[in-house]
């Protein structure tokens, strides 16, 4: 008989190296920069075909000459053949360049940088307290399956992910336009300096992160409880239940942690997503956000911006991919390279 | 006193509405050091007397009778004194440590985990060189506490798992089919380490397996359950080559004697499935696929009845015959 003392795989090949570490790497970025390459593409043309003359409709209800357009269509370059405009386009962007925006007479960077910040702020804020919450809840859920607790839970978590965010939105308006309480729109009280206006900013955006959080917890809960139920019936619970811990503990240190593993593509996912930030929830609150930039220039429609806003948005969902693709192994010892 | 024993233990799951009992009466008891084998096919309950033992059965489990455990009632404890029973009284070796073990743990953590649930004066350090030289014991290089799981192969695992089970140093080691999902060689290493670790620190042993032959080389004492119910019980070299009952006997053939003709060319088995436990019927649970049963099986429903000196078995066959009736 062979000795029993057979080792495991050395940690310092194979698995872990450097090398192997490097590809894995390597791998990723090229995926997110083909990605970008898509997006940048698609952008441009998916605009394009849009029907309408963006000229015509700035110049919408003045008295034009012709003339005047064919001026106003060189000051844009869309008097240039269509392969000529991409690459400029694309020079651009490289150039971190994104156009000028018709409405706003403005480089479509600097619009964005303004509104990034409000965006983040509210976008960022929910998607995290949705997660949280409704990681929490989703766990009491699945520890109390069938209770009264779970049953509560989950009913009002599906009703609120059923409810349309800008009637939810629009209620809580009508709520508190009457009795006060907390602003119905804006970021800011005009005026108001120094420290308190960080309070301020908080008190706004209650009842927008309200909205947010009210529509989207209910998937962070209903993944999570699954999640768990399926880990509850695992034979190494019963080991730890077996070693003399708390349920407490086994539920904490030995459950959770394994049930967690799924929710974090979905978290990442959607902090992706926050940058494009709650276009309904923007809207509906007057939160000078990128949402409520993109449904301005989509009415126009603004192409520089609305292509520009496109391809912000498609980054930060690339970039957040990329980000879950990278920590995920930190998390999961089974994905390890 | 005995380390481990049970009287008249019955388990009963609900079921839809009714209760199917999966262990009707079980009475075992292992003296200090002793080794036990519980043999017996899928299903009829043998696993469920080990989840019993340290009362890890799920909520839809009755349980009754009583387990004792060094004299006190498992099943009457309170929460607080079960805690600190489970793993430093008793600790278990599941059957298929890929499952159970926590996947996204490493495996020296997982070694320290009750050594500093039950030692308050273990520090994180200690209880970590303690996994170290646990890990050393049943063959492993120490330097696999910082493996995860699935870096190991299915040996290596178990060897890991029987170093947990040592880990508080319990005076019961339950081993629930610990070779089951192993090859054939490894079997031969874990069950080797598992008796020479017993022998060495005087722990007894309650190993559990449908493997007779297996039981019987690692076991002082064998008992044979039916359909929650012990159908034999004695010395195991004595069940295992005479047995009484011919349930026992049946699972005794099952297996092949390696280098023997006669058995290769003659395989017995036993036809039939094991009666279904929410079923009830009269007579001798075991009638309907004995080869040698009787008209009075079909209304005698035997219990244990001495069969030798030192054994009991529960079958007509064994009983004197004025006993009858």
């Amino acid at each position: 008989m062979s000795a029993p003392s057979a080792a495991p795989a050395a940690p310092d090949r194979g698995r872990g190296s450097p090398r192997r570490i490097a590809v894995y790497l390597a791998g990723r970025l090229l995926g997110a920069a083909a990605s970008m390459a898509a997006v940048t593409v698609t952008a441009f043309f998916l605009f394009r075909v849009l029907p309408g003359d963006p000229v015509r409709t700035m110049t919408q209800g003045r008295a034009v000459t012709e003339a005047q357009l064919d001026e106003l269509r060189r000051q844009y370059g869309l008097d240039k053949p269509l392969g000529e405009q991409f690459l400029d386009y694309c020079s651009g962007l490289l150039r971190l360049d994104l156009g000028v925006s018709y409405q706003y007479r403005a480089p479509v960077t600097e619009l964005i940088a303004e509104r990034l910040w409000p965006t983040v702020l509210l976008a960022g804020t929910g998607t995290l307290l949705a997660a949280v919450l409704g990681l929490w809840l989703g766990t009491r859920a699945a520890w109390r399956r069938g209770r009264v607790v779970d049953q509560v839970n989950t009913g009002l978590a599906l009703t609120l992910w059923s409810v349309p965010t800008f009637w939810l939105g629009l209620l809580l308006i009508v709520v508190f336009a009457g009795t006060g309480g907390f602003p119905t729109g804006g970021m800011a009280t005009p005026g108001v300096r120094g420290p308190a206006a960080a309070l301020d900013v908080a008190h706004h955006m209650v009842l927008p992160v309200a909205t947010m959080v009210a529509v989207v917890y209910a998937q962070y809960l209903m993944i999570m409880r699954s999640s768990l139920l399926t880990e509850m019936g695992s034979d190494y619970l019963v080991t730890a239940r077996a070693k003399g811990l708390r349920d407490a503990l086994v539920l904490r240190r030995h459950a959770v942690p394994n049930a967690l593993l799924p929710t974090v593509t979905l978290v990442f996912l959607n902090l992706g997503q926050v940058v494009a930030g709650a276009i309904l929830v923007e809207t509906v609150f007057s939160w000078p956000g990128l949402g409520q930039l993109f449904y301005q220039g989509l009415r126009l429609p603004d192409l520089p911006l609305v292509q520009g806003l496109f391809v912000f948005f498609s980054a930060g969902v690339i970039l957040m991919n990329l980000l879950a693709d990278l920590v995920y192994p930190l998390l999961d010892p089974r994905v390890r390279v | 006193m005995n380390h481990l024993e049970t009287r008249g233990l019955t388990v009963a799951y609900r079921a839809g509405g009714r209760e199917v009992p999966a262990v009707r009466g079980v009475d075992l008891a292992i003296p200090p050091g002793g080794t036990l084998g519980l043999a017996g096919e899928s299903g009829c309950g043998k696993s469920t007397v080990a989840l019993a033992v340290l009362r890890l059965l799920p909520a839809t489990a009755r349980v009754g009778g009583s387990v004792l455990l060094a004299g006190e009632d498992v099943l009457t404890m309170a929460w607080g004194r079960l805690r600190a029973v489970r793993w430093a009284g008793a600790s278990i070796v599941f059957q298929g440590a890929m499952h159970s073990l926590n996947a996204v743990r490493r495996v020296g953590d997982q070694i320290a985990e009750p050594v500093l649930l039950h030692e308050s004066a273990e520090t994180p350090a200690s209880a970590a060189r303690r996994a170290a030289d646990l890990l050393e014991r049943v063959g492993l290089p120490p330097r696999t506490a910082a493996a995860y799981p699935h870096e190991l192969s299915g040996g290596q695992r178990q060897r890991v798992m029987i170093a947990m089970a040592l880990a508080c140093g319990p005076r019961l080691v339950i081993a629930d089919e610990p070779t089951t999902a192993l090859d054939v060689m490894v079997q031969a290493q874990i069950l080797r380490l598992l008796k020479d670790l017993v022998a060495r620190n005087g722990i007894a042993m309650m190993m559990i397996s449908h493997d007779l032959s297996v039981l019987a080389d690692a076991c002082d004492r064998l008992a044979v359950m039916y359909a929650g119910r012990i159908v034999e019980e004695g010395p195991a070299r004595q069940v295992f080559a005479d047995a009484r009952h011919p349930y026992a006997a049946a699972l005794g053939a099952a297996f092949p004697v390696v280098g023997d003709p006669a058995s290769r060319y003659a395989p017995r088995g036993l036809a039939g499935d094991p009666p279904d436990p929410a079923g009830s019927g009269t007579g001798c649970s075991f009638r309907p696929r004995c080869a040698v049963a009787e008209d009075r099986c079909a209304y005698v429903d035997p219990a244990l009845w001495r069969a030798g000196p030192d054994r009991s078995a529960a079958c007509v066959r064994v009983l004197p015959s004025e006993e009858v009736l």
